[in-house]
This record gives structure tokens, C-alpha cells and sequence, in this order.
């Protein structure tokens, strides 16, 4: 009998050493599943998502001084004659949007996001790093990792954009990390949170800190693409 | 089975250990310790005296809502009321958590989120206990229990006093109950709020707000709250009649807020509200 324990022992031993000795792709490992369609529930800061505020309200954002001036001199007919009307929709900012968003799994270690709201594509790259970087886009680089139960991300490589739509700027410098948490909704449903935070010397005194919830819907029935609006 | 040999139970339990331990091991998180409120959201809601926007209530609550004067806080009978549970995830202030355990086995029997001038205490019980009878007293604070999900430590609050919403007089009835999410990221907390309230909410109302961990230790209590005359008389509460609001059109007046947002339509928490109205606030 105790033989037969030891040969049991050692043969789950095996079995794990075996197992941990091939990464599993990032689909494969994953805790949670985020793909489906889903939609901003705006219970938060409504004033200032779902209606673009006048110029120079900045309301509880740690804008430095001159970030300040670049708000206060915020111009969306400028924006859009120079092809910014996206400046609003970047990593920093567009899961504030007002949106749908659809999540996918592009490759076995590429986690996809669309957004309808503003139509653009951010890709979560797991197991990877940039090897050169490439040109600045809104959605910039992003890197992915599970962390426990949540998705990690962390994004660099960003055009300059605004945290808001009434011009309230973040640099291309700024780093924006992000947790993506799923949890059930009583009587059926999930619902999907967002914690972002933004690290920006150039533009924010302090790491600018907001959470986000959307609900999962059962399709993509209610998708409805809409380009960027500078306003 | 000689002296010296291993009963197989034991080896049985000792395999499943090794192969479960760890997890269970790394399924909870340290909560305990200061976290200090960074307010990058508004969630107060509190600016104009008609701020409902963001909750999904129904037409009774709205009504009632709209009959709400905040003159009523300077009665002195209502001046120390506080808000109910739900203000953990609305208020401007830190939070200070820290955990009670059994002085002989070591497990956390509850855990605390400390209180504020005008927010009790949020006790946690960790420990198997029930919820009260139905017709036990229903409290500001209510009655908490908690358990872990993984990294996640899930409580559901019942037995609240009925009271409000948010600061500007949206109801929420006895009935109502809590369930928040406690998720640590990092030096991050995240809360996540499921409110539900079958007497004055058209669905569940869903809140989030992050605090940072913070190196200065909170208070775990707030000042306290005393009372004095603020020309009250206490004749009658202070209250609007129906359809007599004077702030109703002030959200719309001052940031272009449509008054359907403004008093709280469902319809209105989605995005597809937003291509139904002008998305601009007056004003350059």
C-alpha cells in the first residue's frame, strides 16, 4: 500500500512537471472569460461622458499647469481640420466612451477590443514585448498578462489624446495601466470592470484614477460602428 | 499497519494538499491598511440640488425624489442621519480597513471599514454567520457578511434603514441591499457596488470607485457629529410638491445635462441615449 502511494506521488509529479514545463498559451490559461459584447453602464461622471463639457472644465483631473493652458485653448474645429477627431478615443480615454465594445481573441496570445463608439481596435499582446517602437498610434502598444483572476495592461506608445473630450490633454508620453475584472450580476448577467490608471508627469500632478462597469450583452445586435466626432 | 507505516488517509489528504494547497493559499489578498481616496470621478453626484443622473430609478423614486429638500438637514432631528452603506462607494473620503481574528485559531472573523463623520461602519463578518430574521432592526449601517472568491473578497449588505441614494434625495427603501467586490490590484483597491432596491431602482444600480494604497494612516473614525439650531424651526420637513421643483432644469441650464438624464431615466445609462440628444454643453 505505502508503495503504491509513493508510485502515486511521484507519477502527479510528474504529470505537474510535465505541465508547467509547456506554457500554455494565453487563451488556453486564461481565468476568465471577457470575450462577448459589451456595453458602458454610465452611472459614473455622466455630465462628463455622455455630454462633451464646455472648454476648461477639468473638474477633479490633477492637470499640471500646463496641461491647463492646453485645455483652456482646446479647439475641436482645429482638431478635426488636422484628422485629430480621434484624440478623444485613445487608450487613456476610450473606455470612458460612451460605447459598445466587442472582445476577441485574435490569435492564441492576442486579446482584441472594438469599440463602435469611435470604431477603434486595441490589441493585448501577451507574452510579448516591442521590440522597436513602432510608429505612435491612439491605441498605442499593449502588453497583457493574467494576474490572479484579472487581465493586466499596460500601454505605451500612445498619439497624444485627451482623458476628456473637451480637450483635457494626456502626452504621449503617459503610461496607462489597466485591470480588467469579470463578476456575475444577480439574477443572471456579468458584469465587466475597468480600473484604469494614468501616469503622465508631463500632464497630471497625480496618476489619474478611474474605475469603469459595462454589462454583457447576449449579441452584437445593438452594435452600431460610429466614426470619431471631434465634439 | 506497523508503527511505522503511513495510513493511506493521511497520504490520501497530504496528495490533495499538495496538489490544492497552493491555491488556496494564494485565493485571498491583504486588504487591511490605509487607502486614500484620489476622487478622479464624481461620484457624489452632489454639485446641483437635481443630480440623479447615472441611477436607474423608477417613476415612484423619481417622484419622491424630486419632493426632496436638502433644507431637511438642518433639522436637527435629521442633521446626523448620515447616508447609508452605499456612500463607502460615493464618498470623498479613504478608506481604513483592518480585520478582527480568533485569538486562538488565527482566522479572520471579520473584517472593518472604518467610519466617517456622516457614513457608519461597515463590519464584514467572515464568519459562516447567517443573516438576521427579516424582522430584526434595520440599521444605517446594516448587517454584513463577506467570503472570499478567489483574490476577491465578496460581501452582501442587508437590513439597511431606508434613506437615499445619493446626497440629492434619490430614495432607497429598506429592501435595499448591497453587494460589493473588494479587488486589489497592486497598490490599487477597486470597488464594485451591485445596489439593489425592488421598491425604487428599475434595475440593479452598478458603481465602481478606485483608492490608492496609502503610506499615512487614515483615521478609523470620523469626527463626530454634533448638533445645533441652523434656523430650523422643525414645524414642518422642508420639501418641494409635485411638479414645483425651482432645480429641475439646473443640470440642463448649467452643463446641457437633458432633464431626462437629469432625473434618472433608465433609457439613459446607455450609449445609444447619447445620439438622441445635443452632446454639448452651452456656454464656450
Amino acid at each position: 500500500m505505502r508503495a503504491f502511494f509513493i508510485a502515486l506521488l511521484i507519477t502527479i509529479g510528474i504529470a505537474r512537471a510535465v505541465g508547467q514545463g509547456v506554457p500554455a498559451s494565453a487563451k488556453a490559461s486564461a481565468p476568465a472569460d471577457m470575450t462577448g459584447y459589451w456595453v458602458a453602464f454610465v452611472t459614473e461622471d455622466w455630465r462628463f461622458r455622455m455630454v462633451t463639457p464646455r472648454k476648461g472644465d477639468y473638474q477633479a483631473v490633477p492637470l499640471t499647469d500646463q496641461a491647463r493652458k492646453i485645455a483652456d485653448a482646446w479647439n475641436p474645429e482645429a482638431d478635426e481640420a488636422a484628422g485629430n477627431q480621434c484624440k478623444a478615443y485613445g487608450a487613456a480615454a476610450i473606455m470612458r466612451v460612451p460605447a459598445r465594445f466587442h472582445i476577441t481573441w485574435q490569435d492564441d496570445n492576442t486579446l482584441r477590443v472594438d469599440s463602435d463608439a469611435g470604431m477603434q481596435t486595441r490589441l493585448f499582446h501577451f507574452n510579448s514585448q516591442p521590440s522597436v517602437p513602432g510608429e505612435r498610434t491612439w491605441q498605442g502598444y499593449s502588453t497583457a498578462q493574467w494576474q490572479g483572476s484579472a487581465l493586466k495592461i499596460a500601454t505605451t506608445n500612445m498619439r497624444s489624446g485627451y482623458l476628456r473630450k473637451n480637450g483635457v490633454p494626456y502626452s504621449e508620453n503617459a503610461l496607462v495601466t489597466e485591470y480588467f475584472d469579470v463578476a456575475p450580476l444577480p439574477g443572471g448577467g456579468q458584469v465587466l470592470l475597468i480600473t484604469t490608471v494614468v501616469d503622465d508627469p508631463q500632464y497630471l500632478r497625480l496618476p489619474f484614477i478611474v474605475s469603469s462597469q459595462f454589462k454583457k450583452e447576449v449579441d452584437g445586435s445593438k452594435w452600431d460602428p460610429a466614426p470619431c466626432t471631434p465634439k | 499497519m506497523g508503527s511505522g507505516s503511513v495510513h493511506p488517509k493521511v497520504i490520501s489528504a497530504a496528495v490533495l494538499l499538495w496538489l490544492v494547497g497552493p491555491g488556496i493559499a494564494a485565493a485571498q489578498t491583504e486588504l487591511t491598511g490605509s487607502w486614500a481616496a484620489r476622487n478622479h470621478e464624481f461620484l457624489t453626484g452632489d454639485g446641483l440640488p437635481v443630480d440623479f443622473t447615472g441611477i436607474p430609478l423608477n417613476e415612484e423614486a423619481r417622484i419622491r425624489a424630486l419632493s426632496y429638500s436638502e433644507s431637511q438637514l438642518s433639522m436637527v432631528e435629521r442633521q446626523c442621519q448620515g447616508w447609508p452603506a452605499f456612500y463607502i462607494a460615493q464618498g470623498p473620503f479613504g478608506l481604513k480597513i483592518w480585520s478582527d481574528a480568533d485569538p486562538l485559531k488565527g482566522n479572520v472573523i471579520s473584517y472593518t471599514v472604518g467610519a466617517w463623520e456622516d457614513r457608519p461602519p461597515l463590519v464584514i463578518w467572515m464568519d459562516g454567520r447567517a443573516h438576521p430574521s427579516k424582522y430584526a432592526e434595520h440599521t444605517r449601517a446594516g448587517f454584513t457578511t463577506g467570503a472570499w472568491e478567489g483574490n476577491t473578497l465578496v460581501s452582501h449588505t442587508t437590513h439597511l434603514k431606508a434613506g437615499f441614494l445619493r446626497k440629492t434625495g434619490a430614495p432607497s427603501s429598506d429592501e435595499a441591499t448591497m453587494t460589493l467586490r473588494f479587488y486589489r490590484h497592486d497598490e490599487i483597491l477597486s470597488l464594485l457596488a451591485v445596489i439593489e432596491d425592488p421598491i425604487y431602482l428599475a434595475e440593479p444600480w452598478i458603481l465602481s470607485r478606485s483608492f490608492q494604497l496609502s503610506a499615512t494612516p487614515l483615521s478609523s473614525t470620523g469626527p463626530p457629529c454634533v448638533t445645533t439650531y441652523e434656523a430650523s424651526t422643525g414645524e414642518t420637513a422642508p420639501h418641494y410638491l409635485p411638479e414645483k421643483n425651482p432645480f429641475v432644469d439646473e443640470m440642463t441650464k448649467k452643463y446641457g445635462v437633458p432633464r431626462d438624464a437629469a432625473i434618472g431615466k433608465p433609457e439613459t445609462l446607455y450609449p445609444e441615449y447619447r445620439k438622441r440628444i445635443s452632446p454639448v454643453a452651452p456656454g464656450k
